[in-house]
């Protein structure tokens, strides 16, 4: 055990505490100092972590987790079901100030009939709530049983004490934070002896960190990625898909897009390997629908529309538009094909996409203008209210694949997320069904299904996964790609380790 | 002169009230609310999680009732916790201003140095070489974009020459030297944030200085401790100076709140962990206890700055006197 890995963050952390903290700075902390009840494996599938394993009721209702028993905290103590009987009373608990409420809010009871089992008593069967144990569990003994605002104020949150593979050693704000390998760790033995998590605001100032190998990794952009190798001697670039998409969402309450051929006649003009090139440099790669393509629910076999203006153009000639005064624009009744496209501002990629997709649609004789709003307004306004022809936005994902609150017909009122007014009712079915059922087999089933209609409905023409660039110095082993890294590339931080030869930090020489 | 000051302190009350209600009313005409970046986009919080956010910063309730409880709060010397950590705002506050101060009166030493140096220079030696070359680089610095130069920097002193180190207030191993190398450590760190800073601010100066000096060089009293057979030493610094100072004064009082606010760029870009980047945080999460308290007390500070100015007035210019 040696060598220290040094990290950089745009921003600061917030809360030392995973109940209260919803950052990524935070975030990465809180990963290595919490451990949840279980964690994604992976192939995205769930294993235990404080839990060595856990039943499901036949209904479906009922939780029981079995906890490790070899756990200690930080400070010596027992792990014990109480701990997570207080995480979740804190989760509910109206005055304390987490984001994280709502993935709870189907539990009826929780009980710990003894100090290491946990018994999590269900309205309804809810396959996601699993995955929702993943939330870091923190220990009632540290907060001294606090509540409420005691608990949002908590020292504790700036000095965490967990069960992670790494201890808290200090925290200077908008310096750096530093956490110390745990020795005791009830996992696998950890190598890197210390992790440094340095805050440096200017993206180009990480860059030249990185260049001066004072820092040993950072996420670069398409760009940087790009940039000349001798940049990059003595580190390895990585390159898979991200957790996210982006979007092209027809408002399907507008006449123009009512007609689901005129959609697909759209999606057949779009070219969206010249969108990758344009908007990302190459480094991503065209989506065909809502789900990752290193996730169990993707389709493969979904087949995309090809790019075809010609076809384009000859589906919506047939649908009556036509450019019958030659004026470039294809119209129907008098009426040009004009629809006004919405995005936010502050997000060049997103603004970029829409002037390549205006000049695609120009060739198929489709009049396309862009509005770039502010983001509050862009929300509040716009997208809320479901005010808009046609916008572009992006989805992060979470490793399960339940999208319920953004396809579902239910999801329609103002300020749901499935604004573009899309109904299914087999997707509907499908979704309900999904939530429901806790065979893998059978949900990798449903979700591959609603992936392939949702495709075939157009309601958004997907555009395209960006792909997630982390380079890393080369005296680093152990980090692999597999589909979970979409969601972090340090998904398996704790097995990462340096040769003996190559330490670059000493510290316990130091020490 | 002592009542003088005493009123003008309590005038300062009622002003410093005035600015921290504008402050709070352009703060909630800002679009977004500090909840915004938690539950925008976020399938997963339903509305009523969304509900009990807004609840429990207090945000459901009209501006004005917003007002009054922080008031109320301030009154007492409590200026509230962060939105963001939870951590008292005074604290925050008071664990970042040394390190803006540090970096602040060093620049601010430099530039009055430099600054006085080249603007006396330059006009006694009106229009030589050394004038317009000067005048030259001035302007370069003063109209070159900073991050750009800082950046360039960075790359020639802390990348290809190893000189310095690119970002940041200490090393990483900072705890572990002793106290001659922690100064040679901060030294380091701070020379490029130092130069950068001093460099928009050079301009300016150096050409008042120039301008006050040229004024002062042309009047009849100095040309009579000329008459009067002083060298000329004592003609420039003791009888041309002190009178050039004053304009100078003002602006030197005008800077004092960048002092303590902090420039956003330049942390930003060294990063360094000042108050510049503690506000423009605070500013794009909505953090309205953390912005009142800097507002409060960045808008104390050029009040008592304008304050000092004045005073420095009377003790440079035996003809201003305050009643």
């Amino acid at each position: 055990m040696d060598d220290s890995f040094i990290e950089s963050s745009i921003g600061d952390a917030s809360y030392l505490n995973p109940v209260l903290a919803s950052d990524s700075a935070s975030s990465s902390i809180n990963g290595l100092v919490y451990n949840g009840l279980i964690k994604t494996g992976p192939n995205i599938e769930l294993i235990g972590d404080l839990a060595e394993r856990w039943d499901i009721s036949k209904d479906g209702l009922v939780f029981t987790f079995h906890l490790k028993k070899n756990v200690r905290w930080h400070d010596g103590e027992a792990f014990t079901s109480e701990d997570a009987l207080y995480t979740y009373e804190r989760l509910i608990d109206p005055a304390v100030k987490t984001p994280y409420s709502s993935n709870f809010d189907k539990i009826k009871k929780l009980e710990a009939p003894d100090s290491w089992t946990v018994k999590v008593f269900y309205k309804e069967p809810y396959v996601p709530a699993l995955e929702a144990w993943g939330m870091g569990i923190v220990a009632k003994h540290v907060f001294g049983g606090a509540t409420g605002k005691a608990f949002n104020e908590h020292p504790a949150n700036k000095k965490p004490i967990g069960t992670g593979p790494y201890r808290f050693k200090e925290w200077k704000t908008d310096e750096k934070i530093v956490l110390e390998a745990n020795s005791d760790y009830f996992g696998n033995k950890i190598h890197i002896a210390r992790y440094i998590f340095r805050i440096i605001p200017d993206n180009s100032v990480e860059f030249l960190e990185l260049r001066n190998k004072s820092i040993d990794t950072m996420t670069l952009t398409p760009d940087q990625y790009r940039a000349y190798d001798e940049f990059f001697k003595g580190y390895k670039k990585f390159r898979f898909p991200r957790a996210a998409y982006t979007f092209l969402g027809f408002n399907l309450k507008h006449p123009l897009f009512k007609d689901k051929a005129v959609r697909e006649a759209l999606a057949h003009a779009i070219n969206k390997e010249q969108l990758v090139q344009g908007v990302v440099a190459g480094m991503g790669r065209s989506a065909t629908g809502p789900f990752l393509p290193l996730s169990w629910a993707f389709n493969p076999d979904t087949k995309d529309f090809e790019y075809n203006p010609e076809l384009a153009r000859k589906i919506l000639a047939g649908q009556g538009w036509k450019d019958s005064n030659n004026d470039g624009i294809i119209d129907n009744n008098g009426k040009n094909f004009e629809f006004t496209l919405i995005t936010n501002q502050g997000n060049k990629m997103r603004s970029l996409s829409a002037e390549i997709i205006q000049q695609q649609l120009k060739l198929v004789g489709v009049k396309m203008n862009i509005r770039i709003i502010e983001w509050s307004s862009f929300i509040k306004n716009f997208v809320d209210k479901q005010n808009f022809d046609a916008i572009i936005l992006g989805w992060t994902l979470s490793p399960d694949p339940d999208a319920y609150s953004i396809w579902h017909s239910s999801q329609r009122n103002e300020g749901q997320y499935n604004f573009i007014s899309y109904e299914n009712k087999e997707v509907d079915q499908l979704l309900e069904s999904g939530r429901k059922e806790f065979n893998p087999n059978q949900r990798k089933k449903i979700y591959q299904k609603i992936h392939q209609l949702i495709h075939d409905d157009v309601p958004y023409v997907f555009l395209y996964y960006p792909d997630f660039l982390p380079v890393l110095h080369e005296r680093f082993a152990g980090p692999v790609v597999v589909p979970v890294s979409s969601f972090g590339f340090g998904w398996n931080f704790d097995e990462w380790y340096v040769p003996k030869n190559k330490v670059r930090y000493p510290v316990l020489s130091a020490q | 002169m002592i009542s003088y000051v005493a009123r003008r302190l309590l005038m300062m009350i009622p002003l410093v009230l005035g600015i921290t209600v504008l402050t709070f009313l352009v703060m909630q005409l800002a679009p977004g609310r500090p909840t915004d970046v938690l539950t925008d986009l976020n399938v997963k919080m339903s509305s009523e999680a969304k509900q009990k956010l807004i609840q429990i910063y207090g945000l459901d309730q009209p501006w004005h009732i917003q007002y009054w409880h922080w008031v109320k709060r301030v009154a007492k010397l409590d200026f509230g916790t962060s939105f963001k950590d939870d951590r008292p705002v005074i604290h925050k506050i008071a664990e970042r201003l040394p390190a803006t101060l540090l970096l602040n009166f060093l620049s601010l030493g430099f530039i009055f140095i430099f600054a006085l140096a080249i603007g006396i220079y330059s006009a006694v030696h009106q229009n030589s070489v050394f004038d317009r070359l000067s005048t030259l680089f001035v302007y370069i610095g003063f109209s070159a974009p900073t991050f750009w130069i800082a950046l360039l920097l960075m790359i020639l002193f802390g990348l290809k020459l190893g000189l310095l180190p690119i970002s940041g207030l200490r090393s990483l191993n900072f705890d572990e030297l002793n106290t001659v190398q922690k100064i040679l450590d901060l030294a380091k760190h701070l020379t490029l944030p130092v130069l950068v800073t001093a460099m928009t601010s050079l301009a300016s100066l150096s050409r008042y200085s120039r301008s006050a000096m040229l004024e002062v060089i042309r009047q009849d009293y100095i040309r009579t401790a000329r008459a009067k057979g002083l060298d000329e030493q004592t003609v420039i610094f003791k009888h041309a100076f002190r009178n050039a100072l004053i304009p100078i004064i003002t602006l030197m009082g005008l800077m004092l709140p960048d002092l303590i606010g902090g420039g956003f760029i330049f942390e930003t870009i060294f990063a360094y962990p000042g108050m510049g980047r503690l506000g423009y945080d605070a500013i794009m999460a909505r953090d309205y206890p953390m912005l009142m308290g800097i507002g409060t007390i960045v808008a104390f500070l050029t009040l008592i700055g304008n304050l000092l100015a004045d005073v420095f007035y009377a003790l440079a210019d035996p003809r201003i006197r305050y009643q």
